[in-house]
């Protein structure tokens, strides 16, 4: 195999520069009600 | 920092402040575990030690991959500093004020009587009780008046058991849409049911209005019925299952969730997911039980091992039933690396308390679902808006980095803190950590990035 293969993911730190829109979904609402996590969420962002 | 595991035949290695993410072959990824603690020579001497008379033990196989992760470091991919410290508060402070979503107690009442309930079978330790329409219709002008520029607004339908008091939830649901254009809003409703009172009246108007339905059913039949049983005892799963499917059916491509809870009795649970999939729901949710110290469901460090072994095997399920053109979705193991959340959001930590609140039936405020019923944490209501602000504040702080125990935890731009009500009911502060719940939610991440990567690269 190759000896890295990278897989695509949003840079996080690129991200700064025109995150915090607030427009995605609060943590746990709407599905699990129990315990919380963020990364299953999506960015709902229009102007990234 | 970094965090690298094996699973499913992967090296995987998560650079946590990039959000990047790589797969390596054996001696890339026994390098990257070396590479800050010793020198170049001492790791390539090393190595060629340790795979001495394979292909991939000379001294010329083993630059090379030291030089590819020098590359990724100068790239920003790899060994990335947590730079974000002082952002952690911005977004929380800028959008200061604003509520995007409620959680409406429109029943405190329920029809079933589940033992494991944490809402105390839906009275959440008060007296049984119905939203009023009057009520909603307050919550709803409230959220509206504290929205902001937000355009998406969350509401849910909670209880207790909301379809007992259905005509409230459709009455509310026409007041918002009759508002939501005029204040340049969207409303997204969630339900969430036990199924008992589904018929073709619900099913036809949350197929309409809902965004999301959210289903109970724990799986198995004796599983469910365990805990899921009637006031007279009665188990609730004949009855429910052929509503859901229905439901379901019904439903076409949007969203729900067949919801699940395990316990100390269920383990066990992919068996219980194994049912629901069988059943032809394809849309799974399954949590661990959240109930108080020493009840009879509670996880034990016993069940720790089997839970962990548990979301693995959930994990190759997934992907066998990915082979076989048959895939499913598991919340938790839902992940999009290319488009998740900004770093914002991953340091901010939930909502709860600030742009996410819980109404009571009688129009109380409170941070969230599971704090309802602690009268301690009331922050105010709907009529005067939030008026203990020195609890609001104690929520507004929680952010990711105020949580000692996740400062050097490789996890947190995933779950960004944590559960404020888990925290708050294992260690008394919401600042704590429920450390139970951080062991799931990293073998969690762990698979559900296996999951993704199997789904890119996989055969």
């Amino acid at each position: 195999m190759e000896h890295i293969k990278t897989v695509e993911t949003r840079n996080l730190c690129e991200s700064a520069k025109n995150g915090g829109c607030g427009e995605c979904q609060t943590s746990c609402q709407s599905a699990c009600k129990t315990s919380c996590g963020i990364a299953n969420q999506q960015c709902e962002n229009n102007n990234k | 920092m970094i965090h690298q595991y094996k699973l499913g035949g992967y090296n995987i290695v998560l650079d946590i402040c990039s959000g990047s993410i790589h797969v390596v072959d054996d001696v890339t990824y026994d390098l990257i575990g070396m590479f800050e603690a010793n020198s170049r020579e001492e790791a390539v001497k090393n190595l060629m030690d340790k795979y001495s008379g394979t292909e991939m033990g000379t001294k010329e196989n083993i630059d090379e991959c030291y030089d590819l992760i020098l590359e990724l470091k100068d790239n920003g991919k790899l060994f990335t500093e947590d730079n974000y410290k002082p952002m952690a508060g911005e977004l929380k402070a800028k959008t200061s004020g604003i509520v995007k979503a409620l959680c409406l107690h429109i029943a405190h009442t329920c029809n079933l009587n589940c033992e494991y309930c944490f809402a105390s079978q839906g009275k959440y330790h008060g007296d049984r009780s119905l939203m009023s329409f009057e009520v909603g219709k307050r919550a709803l002008d409230f959220l509206v008046e504290n929205s902001g520029s937000r355009h998406n607004l969350e509401v849910d339908f909670f209880g207790g058991e909301p379809l007992m008091n259905f005509d409230v939830v459709k009455d509310l649901v026409k007041y918002a849409r009759s508002i939501e254009k005029e204040h340049n809003k969207n409303f997204r409703f969630t339900l969430t049911t036990n199924g008992v009172l589904v018929d073709d009246d619900v099913i036809e108007f949350a197929n309409k209005e809902m965004s999301n339905v959210v289903l109970s059913l724990d799986g198995r039949k004796e599983i469910h019925d365990r805990y899921r049983v009637d006031y007279a005892g009665n188990g609730s799963w004949e009855k429910i299952v052929p509503k859901f499917q229905k439901f379901v059916e019904a439903r076409g491509n949007k969203n729900y969730y067949m919801r699940g809870t395990f316990t100390h009795a269920n383990p066990d649970f992919v068996e219980d997911i194994k049912t629901m999939l069988d059943l032809g729901f394809t849309e799974l949710s399954m949590e661990p039980v959240v109930c108080p110290d020493g009840d009879p469901s509670q996880l034990t460090e016993e069940d720790l091992p089997i839970v962990l072994e548990q979301y693995e095997k959930l994990a190759e399920l997934m992907i066998e039933r990915d082979k076989e053109g048959k895939p499913f979705t598991f919340y938790h193991y839902m992940i999009d690396l290319k488009g998740g959340p900004c770093i914002y959001k991953r340091i901010s930590g939930c909502g709860s308390g600030t742009e996410y609140m819980a109404v009571t039936p009688w129009g109380d405020l409170y941070p969230c679902h599971q704090f309802v019923g602690d009268s301690k944490f009331c922050l105010g209501n709907i009529y005067e808006g939030v008026t203990n602000k020195e609890i609001q504040d104690e929520f507004a702080c929680c952010n990711v980095y105020a949580h000692e125990e996740c400062h050097d935890c490789w996890a947190r731009l995933y779950c960004s803190g944590g559960c404020a009500a888990n925290a708050y009911h294992s260690t008394g502060s919401v600042r704590g950590v429920y450390k139970y719940g951080c062991e799931l939610f990293k073998k969690r991440m762990e698979c559900a990035i296996m999951v993704a990567i199997n789904r890119e690269f996989g055969e």
